[in-house]
C-alpha cells in the first residue's frame, strides 16, 4: 500500500506542475528577492511611473520604507506627495472617471498583480511592448495581446538602452513581487526557527514514545 | 493526600471528571497493533482546533461585506495586523490539511473495514462530519471575495438551478439577490463562523462517543473485546493513555513539520491552496479564464462534469457522496480487514484510491484537453467518465464479489509490527 | 506489557522534558494570537502624531486638538495662573506628579517643557471615569468657592485640577491629568505624540 501511494505521488507531480501552465512563452524574471538595492530602485520606478494611473491600495508607504531600508527623510521628500502621510496606502492621483474616459477601463490595482500573474509574466509584460500601428497607442504587447495601456516607459527605454531597460524592469518586477507579499522575508525567517524548534521537540517525544512502547509486544 | 488529590476528590463528588478521563483515556483499551494509518484521527482533531482558533481570530479582523471583504483580507489581515498573515495562512493551509487528513482517515476505514458492524454509526457520524466539512469549506472559500471565491460559488450555487421547477427560485433564495452579492457573503459568513462549526463540533462528539462505546477497530479487523483477561481488560488492548497519547505526539510532530513547512514556505501551494485568481477582487462582470474548485472538491467536480446532462450530473455528484453512507451494508465479506480479504477486494480498493486521485486531476483540467500521462489519445472528459463509472461500479458490485471471494483465515490475536 | 522492567525515573524525566519543551512551543504559538491584538498599521496611522499651530493662541486661552481620538488641550497660561501653582501646592494630592502619567521632561511644577513652561499640553480626560473636564480660569468662581484660583473642573463627579492639571485632595480623581509626549517643531508648531529628538 505504501509503495502504491508513493507511486501515486510521483505520478501527480508532473501533472500538477503543468496544471497552471501559461499559454505564451514567458521570460524568467531575473530577480533576487533579497536584493534591497534592486528593490529600492524598483520602488522608485513604481512610485514615479506606475502610481500615476495605477493604485497600490493595499500597500502602505511606511511599511515599504521599513522593509526596504528607505530612510524616513528620503521617503518624505522624494516619494510622497505633500498631502500624504507616511502611513497612507498608495493611492493613484488619477480620478477613476477620467481613467474610464481615457483608457476605456480603470487601470487595475497593482498591489497583488505579481501574485495574480506571477513574476515571469510581469517581467515579460514590462519588456514585451512592440510597435503596432493598428492599436490606438501604436503599441501592442507579446504577453497581453491588444493591451489597453500605452508603452509608458518608452522614454526610459530610449534613455537606458535595451540592457539598462531590462535591468530596470527586473528591479520593478522585483519590487512588485515584494509588494504582493511583503511578509515573505519574515515568513521564511520565522519558518526556519519553527522547524528548528520542532526538530528539538522531536527528541524527547521520540524517546518518550520509545520508552513506553519498548515492552509492548 | 496531596492538594491535587483532594481537589479532584472535591470535583469528582460533583462532576465525573476522573470517571470521564478513565472512560475515554486511561481505561479506554485500544488495540495495541495500530499502525501509521491510525494517526489521522487525532490529527483531524488537531487540525480542527487549529481551524477554530485561527478562525475565531480571523473573525476579529475580517469585514463580511461586499465592499470591505477583499480589503479586510488583503490589507488588514495580510498586512496591517501583526501576524495576521500567519493566522490567515494557518487557516487557509489548515483547510486543505483538514481534507487531506480526513481523506486518509476515511481510506483507513475502508482498508480495515472500520465501518462494519458494530461500527456503522461511527462511520455514518464520520460521513456527516465530512459532509458538514464540505459545506464549511465551500462557504469559507467565498469569504476572501476574490475572483475564484466568487465564480466558484457561482458555479456551485448554479447546480441547484438544475433541479426541475424550483431550481431558479431556489438559487435566488440561496443568494438572497438576483446575482451573487454581499448579501450572499453575509449569510455564508454567518454559517461558516457560527452554524457549521457548532454542527461539526457536535458531530465530532457523537463520532467519538460512538467509537468509544464499541471500541476501536485495528489493522487486523479483530474484535479485541472477545478475548479478555481476568480483570476484564482485552488481552490485545492497551490503555489509550499513556500509550497512544505519547504515540500520537510523534504523529503530531511529523504532521506539524509538513504542515508548517507549507505554511511558512509554500502558502500558495503552487496555486492549489491559494488560487491565483483569488488575489483579484470579485468582479461580477468578468469570469476568470479557467475556474476550478479547490483540490479537495475536484474528484466530485469531475463526476459532475462526466455526465453530459446538467440535472443528471448533479444527481451523480450527490449519489457519489450518498453511496459512501451505505458502505457498511454493501460490504458483505466474512472478514473486515483488507489483510484477510481476497484478491478482488485488494485490487479494486487500490484501483479505487488511484481512481479517486485521477478523478481529482480530471476535476482540475479543462475537459477537452488531452491527457498528458497516458501513451494514447484521450481527453480528460473521457478519462473522467471512465473514472466515474469505476467509482460507482466499485460500490454497486461490492455486495456481489465480497461474499464469494476466497478470504484468508483471521487469526485469534492481533499481529504486531505490520 | 509487564510493569516489572519499568524505569519510573526515566519515564518521569521524559514526560518532564516533553512537557517543558511542549510548553515553550505553546508559548511561542500564542505569540501571534496575542500580538494580533496590538494596534494595527491602520490604527497606528490614525493615531500618528498630530501637529498643532499655536500662533493664534492668546495668553489665557485654551485650544483643543484631537490625538488618538482624545481631546488634547494646549493652554497658554497667564503669569497669574503660573503664580497660582505655588500657592495651592498644599491642597494638591500629588503636587510633584510622582504618581501621574507624563513624559520625564514635564515632571515639574508647571508640568511643561522648561524652556516654554507657560504652555501646557494636557490630555483632556478626567483620570477618574473618563469625562472631559471644563476649563474654569475665573478666580473665585461662584460655584467653586472663594478660594478657587482657576483650573479645570469635572462636571461628572466634581473633580478639581489646577492650571497644571494637578488634582486637588478630597476629589474622586486619583491622579493628575495625563501629559502626552510633545515637542516644539518651531515657535508656533507643536507636535503631539512624539518626544522629539531633544528628549
Amino acid at each position: 500500500m505504501k509503495k502504491l501511494l508513493s507511486a501515486l505521488l510521483i505520478m501527480c507531480v508532473p501533472v500538477f506542475a503543468q496544471a497552471a501552465g501559461p499559454a505564451v512563452e514567458l521570460t524568467p524574471a531575473p530577480i533576487n528577492k533579497d536584493d534591497k538595492v534592486s528593490l529600492q530602485r524598483g520602488a522608485q520606478i513604481f512610485i514615479n511611473n506606475c502610481l500615476g494611473c495605477h493604485s497600490a491600495q493595499y500597500m502602505r508607504y511606511e511599511r515599504m520604507a521599513m522593509d526596504l531600508d528607505i530612510p524616513a527623510d528620503i521617503l518624505q521628500k522624494n516619494l510622497l506627495f505633500t498631502s500624504e502621510r507616511v502611513g497612507d496606502t498608495m493611492k493613484t492621483a488619477m480620478p477613476t472617471e477620467l481613467a474610464k474616459k481615457w483608457f476605456g477601463t480603470v487601470p487595475p490595482d497593482l498591489t497583488l498583480a505579481a501574485r495574480v500573474r506571477g513574476s515571469d509574466w510581469v517581467y515579460s509584460y514590462l519588456t514585451g511592448f512592440y510597435p503596432d500601428a493598428k492599436r490606438p497607442w501604436g503599441v501592442n504587447n507579446h504577453v497581453f495581446p491588444d493591451v489597453g495601456m500605452p508603452h509608458v516607459l518608452a522614454n526610459m527605454e530610449a534613455q537606458l538602452g535595451e540592457k539598462g531597460f531590462k535591468e530596470a524592469m527586473a528591479d520593478l518586477t522585483n519590487y512588485m513581487v515584494y509588494m504582493a507579499e511583503p511578509m515573505r522575508a519574515e515568513r521564511e525567517r520565522l519558518g526556519v526557527y519553527v522547524l528548528l524548534f520542532l526538530a528539538i521537540f522531536a527528541i524527547p517525544v521520540y524517546f518518550l514514545n520509545r520508552e513506553y512502547w519498548k515492552d509492548v509486544h | 493526600m496531596s492538594m491535587f488529590q483532594s481537589l479532584m476528590g472535591w470535583v469528582d463528588a460533583r462532576f465525573p471528571a476522573t470517571k470521564m478521563f478513565e472512560e475515554h483515556m486511561s481505561k479506554y483499551y485500544a488495540p495495541k497493533n495500530f499502525n501509521f494509518w491510525y494517526f489521522f484521527g487525532s490529527l483531524a482533531m488537531l487540525v480542527l482546533v487549529n481551524q477554530l482558533l485561527t478562525g475565531i481570530w480571523l473573525t476579529m479582523m475580517y469585514n463580511p461585506s461586499g465592499e470591505g471583504a477583499f480589503a479586510s483580507v488583503e490589507l488588514n489581515i495580510m498586512r496591517d495586523v501583526e501576524y495576521g498573515w500567519l493566522i490567515r495562512y494557518l487557516h487557509s493551509t489548515g483547510a486543505s490539511a483538514f481534507f487531506a487528513v480526513v481523506y486518509l482517515h476515511m481510506f483507513r476505514g475502508m482498508m480495515y473495514g472500520s465501518y462494519r458492524a458494530p461500527r456503522e454509526l461511527v462511520w455514518i457520524f464520520g460521513m456527516l462530519i465530512y459532509l458538514a466539512l464540505m459545506a464549511e469549506g465551500f462557504m469559507g472559500y467565498l469569504l476572501p471575495w476574490g475572483q475564484m471565491s466568487y465564480w466558484g460559488a457561482q458555479v456551485i450555487i448554479s447546480l441547484f438551478g438544475a433541479i426541475p421547477y424550483v431550481g431558479e427560485a431556489l438559487m435566488e433564495w440561496i443568494r438572497g439577490d438576483y446575482l451573487l452579492s454581499g448579501i450572499t457573503l453575509n449569510r455564508f459568513f454567518a454559517l461558516h463562523v457560527v452554524a457549521l462549526p457548532i454542527v461539526i463540533l457536535a458531530l465530532v462528539v457523537l463520532h467519538i462517543i460512538a467509537l468509544h462505546e464499541v471500541g476501536s477497530n485495528n489493522p487486523d479487523g479483530i474484535e479485541i473485546k472477545k478475548l479478555k483477561d481476568e480483570n476484564g481488560v482485552p488481552l490485545d488492548g492497551i490503555p489509550f493513555h499513556p500509550y497512544y497519547s505519547v504515540h500520537d505526539i510523534v504523529g503530531v510532530v511529523v504532521f506539524l513539520a509538513v504542515f508548517l513547512t507549507v505554511v511558512f514556505f509554500f502558502p500558495d501551494g503552487g496555486g492549489y491552496l491559494l488560487e491565483k485568481p483569488n488575489f483579484e477582487p470579485a468582479n461580477p462582470l468578468k469570469t476568470p479564464d479557467h475556474i476550478a474548485p479547490v483540490w479537495y472538491f475536484t474528484p466530485f467536480y469531475a463526476i459532475l462534469r462526466a455526465v453530459p446532462d446538467k440535472l443528471l450530473g448533479v444527481i451523480a455528484m450527490g449519489a457519489a457522496i450518498a453511496i459512501l453512507f451505505v458502505l457498511p451494508w454493501l460490504d458483505r465479506s466474512p472478514v473486515k480487514s483488507i489483510r484477510y480479504k481476497g484478491i478482488i477486494s485488494k485490487v479494486t480498493l487500490m484501483l479505487f484510491a488511484v481512481n479517486f486521485v485521477i478523478l481529482g486531476i480530471c476535476g482540475v483540467k479543462q475537459p477537452d484537453l488531452h491527457v498528458e500521462f497516458l501513451p494514447f489519445e484521450m481527453t480528460y472528459r473521457a478519462l473522467g467518465q471512465i473514472g466515474t463509472a469505476y467509482y460507482f461500479a466499485y460500490f454497486i458490485l461490492m455486495p456481489f464479489w465480497t461474499p464469494i471471494e476466497k478470504c484468508k483465515p483471521v487469526p485469534a490475536r492481533v499481529r504486531m509490527g505490520h | 506489557m509487564s510493569s516489572s522492567g519499568v524505569n519510573e525515573g526515566r519515564r518521569r524525566f521524559l514526560i518532564g522534558a516533553t512537557s517543558a519543551v511542549g510548553a515553550v512551543g505553546a508559548g511561542f504559538a500564542a505569540v501571534p494570537f496575542v500580538q494580533s491584538w496590538q494596534p494595527s498599521a491602520k490604527a497606528k496611522t490614525a493615531g500618528a502624531p498630530v501637529v498643532a499651530d499655536i500662533s493664534k493662541l492668546e495668553v489665557g486661552q485654551r485650544m483643543t486638538v484631537e490625538w488618538r481620538g482624545r481631546p488634547v488641550w494646549i493652554l497658554r497660561r497667564t503669569p497669574e495662573a503660573m503664580a497660582s501653582l505655588k500657592k495651592i501646592e498644599g491642597e494638591l494630592r500629588d503636587p510633584l506628579s510622582n504618581e501621574s502619567n507624563q513624559p520625564e521632561y514635564t515632571k515639574n511644577e508647571a508640568r511643561a517643557r522648561t524652556e516654554t513652561s507657560d504652555i501646557i499640553v494636557l490630555i483632556g480626560i478626567c483620570t477618574h471615569l473618563g469625562c472631559s473636564p471644563l476649563y474654569r480660569p475665573e478666580v473665585a468662581a461662584a460655584d467653586l468657592g472663594a478660594d478657587w484660583l482657576g483650573g479645570f473642573f469635572c462636571p461628572c463627579h466634581g473633580s478639581k485640577f489646577d492650571f497644571s492639571g494637578r488634582v486637588f485632595k478630597s476629589v474622586p480623581a486619583p491622579t493628575n491629568l495625563d501629559v502626552p509626549p510633545y515637542y516644539f517643531m518651531s515657535d508656533t508648531l507643536i507636535k503631539i505624540g512624539e518626544d522629539g529628538e531633544a528628549a
